[in-house]
């Protein structure tokens, strides 16, 4: 099983994101769970939202602790929440900024594996608007292998619509162009 | 069967309801019940369900809402949480001893105060003695199963009573994972449209729910409680009948490695799954423990309990609500009453866990074993602890 916790904000998307994701791997015959951090939600405050996915049925139901794989939406959240609390042994850290892994490295203060991208910069160019949340599945399929960018169409389609194409391009294009360092 | 898809629980809720082709939902939405009530009302806005959304301005409206329509004949459904279940609270009784067969969903969460939106069992404990049949579920599936099985129940001729079924507020309503829908045909074929026993019309005047002192008053209330005791019958047939047509089979009492179990545990709802984990967990240290998931509230199942603790040592309980200066939560002091009429009394603990959205992780339920397992005088018998408390 792996378990992916999102930091992000109020209103980035991070829980259109873990919806997404389990959507498509449920439609790839895997089993997932997608979940918000339970609470009041507030439009800029940081918020975090789960992802689980694994091929065998999935009991668990507790929050997770101990995550896989952290992703941050937002890197200003870097230094105001810890988002390597709990993360495993051998965990990967994937940040959405302009930086380069070793930059994030440093702020960090982490020896694992590091991989950003200037997700911001790719849904601005791609999409006209600067929500990175569809974007950063790229990044996190590419990190991870969970699924292929193939796996995700379909729910990207049916959630998106008319423009669900531009997110697929930003997604593609967060996939190439992630940068990632052990 | 339907397609195998990831939807978020409320929504794989609403979707179970569209398919029992219900006539008439009067919802008020509540975190986290209020995308059941959205999901609904967009499939009959895009006129998938036929039926009537009544727009209420409060849940004591929503009840009296589906009360009314189901007293015409009307298959009606509603869904609440929390404050929404108290404010129905005066209805429920009413709904039960006019022989109405309303199905509602409990997105089961803390009532106030203070104000807290998240899960555990404090809104429907209070209304144990409403004369509602009462379920619970521990996930999506099971959740749309007894969904749809719900108005089978409801409807039989021999019940009429309404149901409710409980489903843990985000820890369940707010997941998105698998879930087979049954096909249209196929609900259709499990459930036949409604035959009311009596209806108001304007055409034909009845009267329903009328006044009573104490003339008939006691006669009302002991039919209500035969008929209710009486409905466990139902509710088995109808789940014999649906693990025949569907291959999931649902008990009163399901139990996991509890045959063999020197020591088990009671849960209800969603937290069935987690603890499976730490039965594995124990085992393989060897500790031979094992779990008790209840699923059906009222009628309590007195026989089923009884068995299924007919060789244990020690059973602890888990509640997720408290009964202030009371003997414990409401579950053990049922399943105490369960056990004291019999013969075999296990020392038999209590657990309050998971209050106001709580977590609860393997690690919690493991810890509890495990203090149990080192109460070795049984100083801790008969008695109820909050878990994790800080004091």
């Amino acid at each position: 099983m792996i378990e992916v916790r999102w930091h992000g904000r109020g209103g980035q998307g991070a829980v259109t994101s873990v919806e997404l994701l389990a959507v498509s791997a449920i439609a790839a015959g895997k089993y997932a769970q997608g979940f918000p951090s339970f609470g009041p939600e507030r439009r800029g405050a940081p918020v975090a939202a789960f992802t689980r996915i694994d091929d065998k049925k999935i009991n668990v139901r507790s929050g997770i602790y101990e995550p896989d794989v952290v992703l941050v939406l937002d890197s200003s959240l870097i230094g105001l929440v810890n988002v390597l609390d709990g993360l495993k042994p051998g965990g990967k850290v994937i940040v959405n900024t302009p930086k380069t892994p070793d930059e994030i490295r440093k702020d960090l203060n982490f020896n694992g594996t590091v991989a950003t991208v200037d997700g911001t910069g790719i849904a601005r160019k791609e999409m006209g608007v600067p929500i990175a949340n569809t974007t950063m599945i790229g990044a996190l399929l590419k990190v991870t292998g969970i699924l292929s960018l193939d796996d995700v169409k379909e729910s990207v389609e049916h959630r998106f619509g008319r423009i669900a194409q531009k997110n697929l391009n930003a997604m593609k294009r967060a996939y190439d162009e992630i940068k990632i360092s052990n | 069967m339907g397609k195998r898809v990831g939807l978020e629980v409320t929504v794989a809720v609403a979707e179970a309801v569209a398919l029992c082709r219900i006539d008439m939902a009067g919802v008020y939405p509540i975190t986290p019940q209020s995308h059941i009530a959205e999901h609904l009302s967009s499939l009959v806005a895009d006129g998938t369900l036929e039926a009537e959304f009544v727009t209420v301005e409060s849940e004591h409206s929503a009840m009296s809402a589906v009360i009314g329509a189901s007293a015409t004949g009307a298959r009606a459904y509603t869904a609440t949480a929390s404050q929404g279940l108290l404010l129905m609270n005066e209805l429920l009784p009413i709904a039960s001893a006019m022989r109405l067969p309303i199905c509602m969903a409990i997105a089961n969460r803390a009532v106030s105060g203070p104000l807290n939106i998240l899960n555990d069992h404090s809104d429907i404990m209070p209304q144990r003695d409403t004369g509602w049949i009462s379920l619970f579920v521990e996930n999506s599936q099971e959740a749309v199963d007894l969904s749809i099985q719900a108005f089978k129940i409801a409807e039989h001729k021999d019940v009429m009573l309404p149901v409710n079924v409980n489903i843990d507020g985000f820890q369940l309503t707010h997941m998105v994972e698998p879930v087979e829908l049954p096909t249209q045909e196929e609900v259709d074929e499990f459930l036949p449209p409604l035959t009311p026993h009596a209806t108001l019309h304007p055409a034909k005047p009845v009267t329903m729910g009328a006044f009573s002192m104490s003339d008939y008053f006691t006669e009302i209330m002991k039919a209500k409680d035969e008929v209710i005791k009486n409905s466990k019958k139902i509710v088995l047939e109808v789940w014999d009948e649906w693990g025949k047509k569907f291959g999931r089979h649902y008990k009163p009492v399901e139990s996991y490695r509890a045959d063999d179990a020197d020591i088990l545990m009671l849960t209800m709802g969603s937290m069935g799954e987690t603890a499976k984990i730490a039965i594995d967990e124990l085992r393989q240290k060897g500790v031979k423990a094992g779990l008790l998931k209840l699923r059906l509230w009222r009628p309590f199942p007195f026989e089923e309990i009884r068995e299924a603790l007919k060789n244990a040592k020690t059973l602890i309980v888990t509640d997720r609500a408290v009964s202030f200066g009371g003997p414990g939560g409401p579950v053990f002091s049922e399943i105490k009453s369960a056990l004291f009429a019999g013969k075999h009394h296990p020392a038999i603990y209590n657990y309050i866990i998971g209050l106001g959205g709580r977590d609860v992780a393997v690690r919690d339920f493991v810890g509890m074993f495990e203090k149990i397992l080192s109460d070795k005088d049984q100083k801790a018998k008969d008695t109820y602890e909050f878990w994790g408390v800080r004091e």
